[in-house]
């Protein structure tokens, strides 16, 4: 573990006190920057060069593109223009971003963050700016802003939490994601995302697994299923005609505690006699194109799923534990990608794998063994964008409902972390929306304080020895900086492995059992 | 008519057309401003009138800032709800025969003055000393606040210690209206006017300041969407042309 000057977590109330505003702390060049090649991959300029110093140059016309980009941007959203207008600076927002508490960095509370595009807008596009800038605090468009919006941008998970305690909704989420849209067309994208989704449209997902490895990677998982527990459970791959196409994130096929969720849906989907496939073409539930503000590459991800569910000739759309994926599916999907009029409209187009196992649960068509996960504590952490984003079954508030109704009925002992780090107030993981790179680990450390001091108090008083959540950025950040909190890897688990370890299969011979 | 009565004749009906105009135009900008997401903030409404209450209850209830921030949520509730009751009793001020309602609020209106400035001196101070507010404030922020201080401070004056001739005041903007020139007149009582023209100022700038939360909060797509993104295909005029055209890129989209 690399050394980082990190917070001290106490776990007395669950709750990180609001630090003492501190300037400049996290000042710093930003993730790594979008190669030309990558850019041209996301249709962004890529006439950048890179100098002595290391640093990219920006494009030659930037000031007049990132300019005419907000012009635009502001015209095609109205959050955008509404929120860069109409904030009063109460200063609700101040103590509710895990990056500012995590780091103390002013720029990092909420407002603040929104600020770095507002004083621009102010000083380009409203009158007050225009000719009383100090007045209203508006400021020129320099490098050095550039510079802060590359950094300050990225420290930003678009987990909206902030959005939840402003009295107007102002979401710096939807700052953010104009602000990279902005920077992505003045040559500073950002290498973590444009690279990946090269990879997507390139192979199908974010790893770059291609057709034959995912094969073989699927064939694996079913013989380590068969080892276990004596059932031939099947992971479909590009079968023509099934009824249900499973989008999950691509960290299913392999990261731990990931894969574990995969073979949970795997099955139960064979226990319920459900005819599934996975698509090697759209093998991606994430798409990044959401953190980097670009409608268009967002819908072109979404297409992919379109055209898979249209080739393969399914009837539903299922997606896996997937936060940003989860996001995209529920409230976009059917914007970027619909209408899905050739799907069967008896269910929701997506549904979550959730509102499959939910419901046959209820319906007692699982034999479930609850105290097969006796050896555990759970707790659940709302993922932000399943939170605050998107909703399961037909309730208001479903989301948080649905997924600790499943770990309740396939676990003994579970309980809930403070009220104010739950549900719609939960901390973000601190790697959500484009910062779950390495070249960000220090945010990405900081920015799991809260979480873990939560996690800590449930742990101290409530002994809760494992953490559960459906999103694959929130596994894979938990594995990473759960270590550096005093805490194990592996205390991060996938609701679906929950299910899966208390899943008795019909037929099923327990490994143990066998001799 | 006298010279005072003209110049703040001429005043008030510049400044409200401005706030008018103004307000109407950022109106029609937010309105014609595609909101091309899903975006509410969950767990949102399933149904329109469920986005008519929750918008009610942010609108009357301020509810999120409640969630917030219960010490600015009492401030800021006394500072709106004691300008609402200051601003409903102003109301006789331009009519001839003043409502029953109207009538009945003037006491509760009278001392609402002093609410209206404990909770702008509340959240004066606390723009000072709160060190994460303080940083974000720009000078127009605090000069926002001195600025209905002195509004509600010079009215309270005139209601409490020295009275303006209100008879007067109320033939003034009763002619305003009717464009009776002959009662174009202020008498000269520098508390009025400062009053007036702070008045006056607040409603030029109203347009072009952050004041624009009032009209903006229903235009705020965390706030006002339903949650039927699975249900009902939502898609903005310009993102329909990419489907439209089969293209994947904006700038490959064809104007006709």
């Amino acid at each position: 573990m690399a050394d980082y000057e990190l917070p001290e977590i106490t776990g007395e109330d669950g709750i990180t006190d609001v630090p003492a505003v501190q300037k400049d702390v996290m000042v710093g060049p930003g993730p790594f920057v979008s190669k030309p090649d990558f850019q041209v991959g996301m249709h962004f300029p890529s006439d950048i060069e890179k100098g002595d110093d290391g640093k990219w140059s920006l494009i030659p016309n930037w000031k007049e593109e990132a300019l005419g980009k907000l012009d635009e941007l502001r015209g095609r959203y109205r959050s955008l223009q509404v929120y860069l207008d109409i904030c009063v600076k109460c200063g609700a927002c101040t103590d509710k971003c895990h990056y500012f508490i995590g780091t103390t960095d002013a720029k990092n509370m909420p407002v603040a963050r929104q600020d770095l595009l507002r004083k621009v807008y102010r000083r380009y596009f409203t009158f007050a700016g225009k000719y009383f800038p100090k007045l209203v605090g508006a400021t020129d468009l320099t490098e050095e802003v550039i510079d802060d919006w590359y950094n300050y941008y990225h420290q930003c998970s678009q987990c909206r939490r902030c959005s939840v305690f402003c009295p107007y909704g102002i979401d710096t989420a939807e700052i953010s994601m104009a602000a990279r849209e902005i920077l992505n067309h003045v040559g500073r994208g950002q290498k973590y995302c444009t690279e990946i989704m090269g990879k997507v449209y390139k192979i199908g997902n974010n790893l770059g697994l291609p057709e034959p490895a995912l094969a073989d990677t699927l064939e694996g998982l079913e013989e380590d299923i068969e080892d276990e527990t004596g059932v031939k459970v099947l992971l479909p791959l590009d079968k023509k005609g099934a009824d249900i196409l499973l989008i999950t994130p691509s960290a299913d096929f392999f990261a731990e505690p990931h894969v574990d969720g995969l073979m949970g849906y795997a099955k139960v989907f064979h226990e319920l006699g459900l005819d599934w496939t996975l698509s090697s073409y759209a093998s991606e539930g994430a798409n990044f194109g959401m953190f980097i503000g670009s409608y268009e590459n967002m819908r072109k991800i979404s297409l992919r799923i379109r055209k898979a569910a249209e080739d393969l000739g399914v009837k539903r759309i299922v997606f896996g534990e997937c936060g940003h994926a989860w996001r995209v599916a529920y409230s976009f999907l059917n914007t970027l990608a619909g209408p899905f009029d050739f799907l069967d409209q008896r269910y929701p187009v997506p549904q979550h794998v959730l509102e499959i196992t939910w419901p046959a649960i209820q319906a007692g068509k699982l034999n479930i063994d609850k105290s097969r996960n006796d050896d555990m504590t759970l707790t659940f952490h709302d993922s932000c964008n399943v939170a605050r984003a998107t909703n399961m079954g037909d309730k208001p508030g479903g989301q948080f409902d649905i997924p600790r109704a499943v770990i309740e009925a396939v676990c003994n002992n579970y309980v809930d972390m403070p009220m104010d780090t739950i549900h719609d107030a939960t901390f973000c993981c601190g790697g959500g929306g484009g910062l779950l790179t390495d070249d960000l680990m220090e945010v990405r450390l900081k920015g799991a304080q809260p979480r873990m001091e939560a996690l800590k108090h449930v742990s101290d008083n409530y002994g809760v020895t494992h953490m559960a959540a459906i999103c694959a950025i929130c596994k894979s950040q938990f594995t990473k900086v759960l270590p550096y909190y005093g805490f194990s890897m592996d205390q991060i688990v996938s609701v679906h492995q929950l299910v899966s370890s208390a899943l008795i299969l019909t037929g099923q011979v327990d490994e143990e059992d066998e001799d | 008519m006298n010279f005072l009565g003209i110049l703040y004749g001429v005043l008030f009906w510049v400044a409200t057309i401005i706030i008018v105009v103004g307000v109407a135009n950022k109106i029609r900008i937010y309105w014609k401003t595609p909101a091309p997401l899903k975006i509410p903030t969950m767990p949102a409404p399933r149904t329109q009138t469920g986005v008519v209450f929750r918008m009610f209850r942010e609108v009357f209830f301020f509810q999120s800032l409640f969630r917030s921030d219960k010490m600015l949520w009492l401030f800021g509730i006394l500072f709106h709800y004691g300008m609402l009751l200051v601003l409903l009793r102003h109301v006789r001020y331009f009519q001839e025969e003043v409502w029953g309602f109207i009538a009945f609020i003037q006491p509760f209106g009278k001392y609402a003055a002093f609410i209206m400035i404990v909770g702008l001196v509340a959240l004066l101070v606390r723009r000072f000393i709160v060190d994460r507010v303080r940083y974000i404030s720009a000078p127009s922020d605090y000069l926002m606040l001195v600025l209905l201080l002195v509004i509600a401070g010079s009215g309270a004056l005139m209601t409490f210690v020295t009275h303006a001739d209100v008879v007067q005041v109320k033939a003034f903007f009763i002619a305003l209206r009717t464009f009776d020139f002959s009662m174009w007149a202020l008498p000269g009582s520098p508390i009025l006017l400062l009053h007036l023209t702070a008045v006056a100022f607040l409603m030029i700038i109203f347009p072009i300041s952050k004041l624009l939360h009032a009209p903006g909060v229903f235009f705020s797509p965390t706030r006002n969407q339903v949650d039927n993104s699975r249900e009902k295909r939502h898609v903005a005029p310009w993102a329909a042309e990419l489907d439209a055209q089969g293209v994947e890129y904006l700038d490959q989209v064809k104007h006709k």
